[in-house]
């Protein structure tokens, strides 16, 4: 190949910085565009569901006894006396929920979980490659219990903790425990070998290419790995709140169903939505702080 | 950093002793890389490495760099045997090593962090150095926001902010395209000139051996051996139009074009021989 010498042309560089604003406010614009149009969509498809439900029941065709349409279980709102108390831990009175609480409760449960198991698998997946006889002792048995479903650890949970927010979130913690240990040890070997190249040859030691490369090249990835499991944890807290551990989201459904309320079934099942929907949402905001890095290189 | 520049003179800064390498030793797939090459790298030296794709040199690279024990033979620097990685030698890569989630000045610093340098020391250093290669107004940015020449610099400044004496590069403007990569040849003369640091640079590339480098070594085909050590006495800055430049471009053709059929023939018989199994 030959060598041109060619000088890099410079008078384009004040034009480029110029439109540049423009260019942002025109993505702006456009953006939010998108975002309109999305809650037009939104809008469209809820109304669409709600109305044909309400005129299937209007005209008699589903028994409200079962599956009330949803002007009906909406009103039970009224029906319970606590449902709007803003106080968080307000004592359910017979069939009686406040809405809070049960929020809190079942997100207090989720939340800890995660916590707790994020930062033990990071622990324990650190340790077993970091420490090959560690590993080589720990990874099999981990690798077995990994695939045991959380719903399948609701029986022994409620043994062994009672009934209470320890099983809801000893159930978490073993939904994403195993998985994330298992993902930590897989995301670590894959950390690209050029970071920990150039890191030795910089001179930083073992454990300085633990805690300067590898932890922030793998905490992205984890991200992902934690929120794909975001709804199982969401799903085996509900669970645990139905079987045995008796407040919550999942408990309202249940006496809904002791009490052949249907609307309070509905009512709880409604409030489950709505609170996963915004649970996930708050994990991508999050996700994109964690991985603004990741994201932005990729544009 | 106290130095004896009396012994420096008569020392070589790198002394390869019959270094050989093979990969996969005592299994199947074994491949002897590197064959007994010997050479020395004077202190200040820019030296060019260069042979056909896939002839080892890289692996003699990283090698020198100490993240890679040679299977036989000695590895000197500064008279010491090489043992591991050494923040005396940097290496810079063919792709961009910044770390992603660093700003350009906590990278060009990191190599002080590594060392417990505080802050506002190591921060006040790596401008001086980011200054150097002219990204002073790119401190705060991060790297994908950089082009291609631009990261490469920041790893030079890297390298430069750590005090070390020997640059590695390995192919390091590979990856850049043609006018940029003429940019960053002259841009690193300038350094060298500037800093006297001592550069082994790995290429396939004829005219950026002999734009660079006061001596090249040629590597043959796989397994590398040294074929031939050619001192490139020309004036700086080289023209690559000049006849004298035409003169070593021929040269250098001549006798890689012989390694590269070589190599290209060994390929053949390889694939060949794949095919049949």
């Amino acid at each position: 190949m030959q060598q041109t010498p060619v000088q890099e042309s410079q008078s384009t560089a004040p034009l480029q910085s110029s439109s540049l604003s423009e260019r942002k406010r025109k993505a702006r614009i456009k953006s939010l565009k998108s975002l309109v149009q999305q809650v037009l969509w939104w809008v469209l498809s809820l109304s669409l569901f709600i109305g044909l439900w309400e005129l299937l029941s209007a005209l008699g065709l589903l028994n409200t006894l079962i599956l009330p349409a949803p002007h009906q279980f909406i009103a039970e709102i009224a029906n319970q006396e606590q449902f709007m108390s803003l106080k968080v831990g307000v004592e359910r009175t017979g069939a009686n929920f406040a809405a809070l609480t049960a929020i809190v409760a079942t997100l207090t449960r989720v939340l800890s979980g995660l916590v707790l198991g994020f930062i033990a698998a990071l622990l324990v997946g650190c340790l077993a490659a970091y420490f090959k006889i560690f590993g080589n002792l720990t990874l099999p048995v981990i690798t077995l219990l990994a695939p045991i479903a959380p719903i399948a650890w609701i029986p022994f949970a409620i043994l062994a903790f009672g009934i209470g927010d320890g099983a809801a979130i000893f159930v978490v913690f073993v939904g994403i425990f195993f998985i994330l240990t298992l993902a930590t040890v897989n995301t670590i070997r894959n950390v690209d070998q050029l970071y920990i190249n150039t890191a030795r040859v910089l001179g930083a030691s073992r454990r300085q290419v633990m805690f300067k490369i590898i932890l922030p090249a793998i905490i992205p990835d984890l991200f992902v790995i934690l929120r794909m499991n975001l709804f199982a944890a969401w799903m085996a807290v509900l669970a645990a709140e139905m079987v045995g551990v008796n407040t919550g989201l999942g408990a309202i459904i249940m006496v809904g169903r002791q009490m052949f309320n249907a609307k309070l079934m509905f009512l709880g099942m409604a409030m489950i939505g709505v609170v996963g929907y915004l649970l996930d949402a708050g994990f991508a905001q999050i996700q994109k702080r964690v991985l603004w890095w990741k994201t932005t290189a990729q544009i | 950093m106290v130095e004896d520049h009396g012994t420096n003179l008569i020392m070589h800064t790198i002394i390869c002793q019959n270094v050989s390498k093979v990969w996969g030793l005592d299994t199947p797939e074994e491949v002897l890389a590197i064959d007994r090459v010997s050479f020395s790298v004077e202190p200040g030296e820019f030296l060019v490495i260069i042979g056909p794709s896939g002839c080892g040199k890289s692996t003699l690279l990283s090698m020198i760099a100490g993240l890679e024990p040679p299977t036989a033979g000695k590895i000197l620097h500064d008279g010491e045997p090489i043992a591991g990685p050494s923040p005396q030698r940097s290496m810079i890569f063919q792709q961009s090593s910044l770390l992603p989630w660093m700003s350009v000045i906590d990278n060009v610093a990191f190599g002080l962090e590594l060392k417990g340098v505080n802050r506002k020391a190591r921060h006040q250093r790596a401008e001086h150095f980011l200054k150097e290669v002219g990204l002073r107004s790119f401190a705060h940015r991060y790297p994908h926001q950089l082009s291609g020449g631009m990261q490469q610099r920041a790893c030079i400044a890297r390298a430069l902010c750590l005090g070390t004496d020997v640059l590695l590069m390995d192919e390091p403007f590979a990856a850049l395209d043609v006018q940029t990569r003429y940019q960053m040849q002259k841009f690193l003369l300038d350094i060298w000139q500037a800093a006297g640091k001592t550069v082994v640079f790995v290429t396939h590339h004829i005219d950026e051996a002999i734009f660079l480098a006061d001596r090249v070594i040629i590597l043959t085909a796989r397994p590398g051996r040294l074929l031939e050590s050619v001192t490139i006495d020309m004036a700086r800055p080289r023209d690559v139009m000049s006849s004298e430049f035409e003169r070593h471009r021929n040269l250098f053709v001549e006798h890689m074009r012989s390694e590269v059929v070589r190599a290209f023939e060994e390929q053949e018989l390889v694939e060949m021989m794949d095919t049949r199994v």
